[in-house]
């Protein structure tokens, strides 16, 4: 029998970015608020302290702030015809885990964006047509626009703390910016971030090449900083221990420097760790949400936690397995093509460049995880689809984020990996080397998908997610062509050896090396019920006081990583409950 | 002198006054400064307001205890003294007290019994309340404080100090000031409404003027000389708010209000002692308040006085570091050259402090407080400087900077020499010019850390 808590007017499913946005914003209208977060709690003392943050086995290789397989993983599979098995062994992507989420561990990279990745399908059809866009692909529109967006990302990037340097003010295209970004409404809080020689470098080719590089705008603190909550950040040291850490200077981005302190201050806002979510339970009519189930880590019980309105604000991954098992939007069928919930999964197309010089210092050790210079001349809204043959495109970015010694030492390919040879290369390369990283959309296909997995079952009983996710062709010729091009300008870089990192055709998807954690899609967004799991606003279609934030809304990933797009989606759902449902709780579309 | 010989001066003559008084003179109690009708009421919120203003909390409520319930140990040179409850619970508590008992604890330092309190209890401030302050803290404490049964601990000093009819005679020499509160003359309204703050209820003076021969305040209005010139409390420095170099005269009002609002401003941060007034008192003042008290402090020696409108809002703010000084430049360029040869506690330095606080040792404006001229590097006391260095410091969550600022200690990084040449360091650095630190005074402050 589980144990019932007092009823609260919302409870927030995850204490990450979105459970601490939505906090806020709905704190401030005065309702009682619950979070019920699975990990522990952190902050930066002690969690974060120097010097045993910095410990590149323990949290780098060794995953100590990441979720854990026996806590929540997924099963694995590359298409229908194989049988999935669970990732076991943490490798393509990181979910994390306790209070602040993956908002504590990313890198800082933060992005709109851009204007056309919003409206791809109408974008694509009125340039080229249907004709182009491949029979398996999900091409959809963002039910809502960047316009209307554009004063949700201005918001986060506000409380978040972002620096870096407006390309398109108000329309102008001003100098140092990134000019094919979309209409900013001003410049970013802070300034951006000094380069390392590296970037430069990148930045010196790219622009004889006639291309236009802009410092990468980052959640990285370039001078000391206070928010609208008054939170505080510190200026960065460059210490170069942003992914995969939590930064011990104050100086990233992330829910415990920007939100939290001022959202535990609200006296009718709470949180309560080690409560793990199970299920959303619902009304007798099945069209509106009671509260959660959750289990208690502490008492080892299962807790009712009645709510008037539930958010989901977990990973992508558990809001959408949470979503499967609660029964929230009709599971998706990828051979019929009916059905939402799991609809849509998408992840980034990455690849890079590495070029080694026997007579540059790189001091790789000075960075941060949003370093460097940038050039957005390949970007989506820059590439001729028709005649290139694949819709997408990626944003470039040369610039060194750590020199840590275990996974950041690049060597020429044919090196041994191990024995007196490999220390001879270590003490001949480290610090020599530096790279390009072409950072590419992914689409949504009928092929990938997230249901529940027929086999595995987690420690509390529930089936396992299972992942259907291969690379398609469309991703992986945009990937080439990014490959030529970056090939082409790294050679005017005249490097002593310079090898790459691409993709290509035929490649299978395998989950052990890390790629990103950008999972995204598997909730969509959508104008209409039957091709999405939420509304513009993320409330469910079919019940209406179920609010779901975070990537699963993306209904394709874009070129960019994916946070700015979650800050801006979380404070345009906020702003809705706010305005629109508040007064009236209802279907809001 | 050493400290124990002026206790023991003071003492000698303490006890020829003190029996004198003691055989002849009466207790007397001060009667009200102003006299209210019988039906005054205070205004919603005002005797909560002049608790938090007077820092009552602080004191007279234990680690985790019940608020106001007594029981907090307050370390005084002559022993332990054990804040009383003060919660209107009849028994154990202050429910019994009339108006005019209280008054005399505020005033004449006289409990309801007779019995005199140790001046631990500020009563040489507290007797500037207004009798309009006196009565909304008596209404609040008798109203809307829940009554808490709670026995503390008496408080049992070793003789001669255990001998509370002593006190008398020292009230006798220390409190020759009128009850009452009289503004200085030709200041604006809200340099009047500071200084009645600070030399009233929020009981400044009680750390920031010296002692004299008799441990009393020496200086609790703004006409005397010593007023707010600086003082030692449990081994902190207690800075100077006077005088040019003090913090009242280089920062701006803004800045000032914004220190005592929220335990940080550009310069620095508010740690130990103030640290803690901050958390119970002055962030629960108003902005003008404590604007008037920023105002009262600039302009209490004839200094310019330019109000803001406001301080510490919640616009957007972005700071750069700055560089260092004149003073700092030679500091600052060693530290950036950081020659592999450089002395260990420059090198620990550059190794610990340097990302946060900067080879300029200005820190970043509003969180890593700047270290030139910082008053816990260069204080005459040099154990709260060991104290950060060893187990850290912290800011409290304030509702206008409501960041729980903490730095981290270094205790398990550092042994006592290496502690001892980084603080010798800090307190040459950037122009700072303040004595040595040997590593045995670090392994005292390290020994008292509870581990």
């Amino acid at each position: 029998m589980a144990r019932q808590e007092k009823k609260k007017d919302v409870v927030i499913v995850g204490l990450g970015w979105t459970g601490a946005i939505l906090g806020m914003e709905l704190a401030q209208e005065g309702l009682e608020i619950v979070a019920l977060e699975r990990g522990h709690d952190q902050a930066t003392v002690p969690n974060f302290q120097y010097p045993q943050m910095i410990d590149e086995l323990r949290y780098g290789v060794r995953l100590k702030m990441m979720q854990r397989a026996s806590q929540q993983t997924v099963t694995i599979r590359r298409n229908e015809a194989e049988t999935a098995l669970p990732y076991r062994s943490f490798g393509s992507f990181l979910p994390g885990n306790g209070v602040g989420g993956a908002g504590t561990h990313w890198n800082g990279l933060n992005w709109r964006p851009q204007a056309e990745e919003m409206q791809l399908r109408s974008y694509v059809m009125e340039r080229w047509g249907a004709g182009i866009i491949p029979e398996d692909m999900l091409l959809a529109d963002y039910p809502v626009t960047y316009d209307e967006m554009e004063p949700f990302f201005d918001r986060f990037e506000y409380v978040a703390g972002i620096s870096g340097k407006a390309g398109n003010l108000n329309g102008q295209i001003i100098e140092g910016g990134n000019p094919f970004e979309g209409r900013r409404s001003r410049e970013f809080p802070m300034p951006p971030m000094p380069t390392t020689w590296d970037g430069q470098k990148f930045a010196d080719a790219a622009k004889a090449m006639g291309y236009h590089p802009f410092k990468a705008p980052g959640g990285i603190a370039s001078t000391a900083y206070v928010n609208e909550y008054g939170m505080q950040m510190g200026p960065c040291n460059l210490c170069g221990f942003c992914e995969r850490y939590g930064c011990y200077q104050y100086s990233k981005s992330s829910p415990q420097t920007t939100i939290l302190d001022a959202l535990k201050r609200m006296p009718n806002f709470s949180y309560r760790t080690e409560s793990e979510v199970l299920k959303v339970e619902m009304a007798e009519d099945g069209k509106t949400a009671t509260g959660v189930t959750y289990f208690d880590e502490k008492t080892q019980e299962q807790v009712f936690q009645p709510a008037d309105i539930v958010i989901l604000a977990s990973y992508q991954l558990n809001n959408v397995h949470l979503m499967l098992v609660s029964g929230i939007g009709q599971p998706y069928n990828a051979v019929t093509g009916e059905g939402v919930t799991g609809k849509s999964y998408a992840y980034q197309m990455n690849g890079g460049v590495t070029m080694f010089y026997k007579n540059e210092e790189f001091n790789p050790f000075i960075g941060t995880g949003a370093n460097g210079m940038s050039i957005d001349d390949f970007g989506v809204n820059q590439i001729d689809f028709g005649r290139e043959g694949f819709i997408g495109g990626a944003y470039w970015r040369s610039g060194q984020t750590n020199g840590q010694p275990i996974r950041s030492m690049p060597l020429p390919k044919g090196t041994p990996a191990w024995g007196a040879d490999w220390k001879k290369a270590v003490g001949e390369w480290y610090g020599h080397a530096m790279s390009i990283g072409s950072h590419g959309s992914h689409m949504s296909y009928r092929t990938n998908h997230l249901d529940l997995d027929p086999t595995y079952k987690d420690r509390h009983g529930r089936p396992l997610m299972r992942m259907t996710f291969n690379w398609n062709p469309n991703d992986l010729r945009m990937n080439q062509f990014m490959k030529g091009k970056m090939e082409e300008l790294a050679k005017t870089m005249a490097p002593d050896l310079m090898q790459s990192a691409f993709k290509g055709d035929g490649a299978q998807y395998d989950v052990r090396p890390y790629q990103t954690t950008h999972n995204t899609g598997g909730h969509i967004m959508s104008a209409n019920p039957r091709e999405g799991a939420v509304n513009k606003f993320g409330q469910a279609w079919d019940k209406h006081n179920i609010f779901v934030t975070g990537a699963g809304n993306f209904v394709q990933n874009t070129q960019y990583n994916p946070t700015g797009l979650v800050g801006g989606l979380a404070y345009h759902t906020a702003h809705a409950i706010r305005t629109q449902y508040l007064s009236n709780p209802r279907p809001l579309v | 002198m050493s400290k124990s010989l002026r206790i023991i001066a003071a003492l000698a003559a303490v006890g020829v006054v003190g029996g004198l008084a003691f055989a002849f003179v009466p207790v007397q109690t001060t009667a009200p400064v102003a006299q209210l009708p019988d039906d005054w009421k205070p205004a919603e919120g005002q005797g909560k307001y002049v608790m938090y203003a007077s820092d009552c909390l602080a004191c007279h409520t234990a680690d985790g205890g019940e608020p106001f319930a007594g029981g907090r140990a307050i370390a005084s040179p002559m022993g332990t003294i054990w804040a009383t409850n003060i919660t209107p619970d009849p028994e154990t508590g202050i429910g019994n007290w009339t108006l005019d008992q209280f008054r005399a604890a505020l005033y004449d330092g006289i409990r309801a019994d007779g019995a005199h309190l140790y001046p631990a209890m500020p009563y040489e401030n507290y007797r500037k309340l207004t009798e309009e302050d006196v009565r909304a803290l008596y209404d609040y404490f008798m109203h809307e404080v829940p009554a808490v049964q709670n026995k503390v601990e008496e408080t049992k000093l070793s003789f001669p100090f255990n001998m509370r009819f002593g006190i008398r005679a020292w009230n006798w020499l220390a409190l020759t000031h009128d009850a009452g509160f009289t503004p200085a003359d030709g200041k604006t309204e809200a340099e009047q409404r500071g200084q009645y703050l600070v030399e009233g209820p929020a009981h400044c003076a009680a750390c920031h003027s010296p002692r004299d021969m008799l441990m009393a305040q020496d200086g609790v209005s703004v006409a005397d000389a010593n007023f707010l010139t600086g003082g030692v409390v449990d081994g902190w420095n207690a800075p100077a708010l006077r005088g040019p170099d003090s913090a009242p005269q280089k920062w701006d009002v803004a800045e000032m209000a914004a220190y005592l609002a929220t335990g940080r401003n550009i310069h620095s941060t508010a740690n130990g002692e103030m640290g803690l007034v901050v958390e119970h008192s002055l962030q629960h003042l108003t902005d003008q308040d404590n604007l008037a008290i920023a105002a009262f402090l600039k302009g209490a020696d004839g200094a310019p006085v330019e109000m803001p409108e406001n301080f510490a809002t919640l616009e957007t703010r972005a700071l750069p570091a700055l560089d260092a000084d004149d003073a700092g430049k030679e500091t600052e360029k060693m530290l950036t050259e950081a020659a592999p040869d450089m002395a260990l506690g420059p090198r620990l330095y550059l190794d610990n402090c340097a990302a946060c606080h900067f080879v300029s040792g200005k820190g970043a404006p509003e969180i890593f407080p700047e270290l030139a001229a910082n008053h816990i590097v260069t204080g005459s006391e040099v154990s709260p400087l060991i104290s950060v260095i060893l187990n850290g410091a912290e800011v409290p969550s304030t509702a206008k900077r409501p960041m729980h600022l903490v730095m981290q200690g270094y205790a398990d990084r550092m042994n006592d020499e290496e502690v001892a040449e980084l603080s010798s360091f800090l307190r040459k650095a950037w122009g700072n010019d303040a004595s040595a630190v040997t590593a045995a005074e670090v392994a005292a402050v390290r020994a008292k850390q509870p581990h």
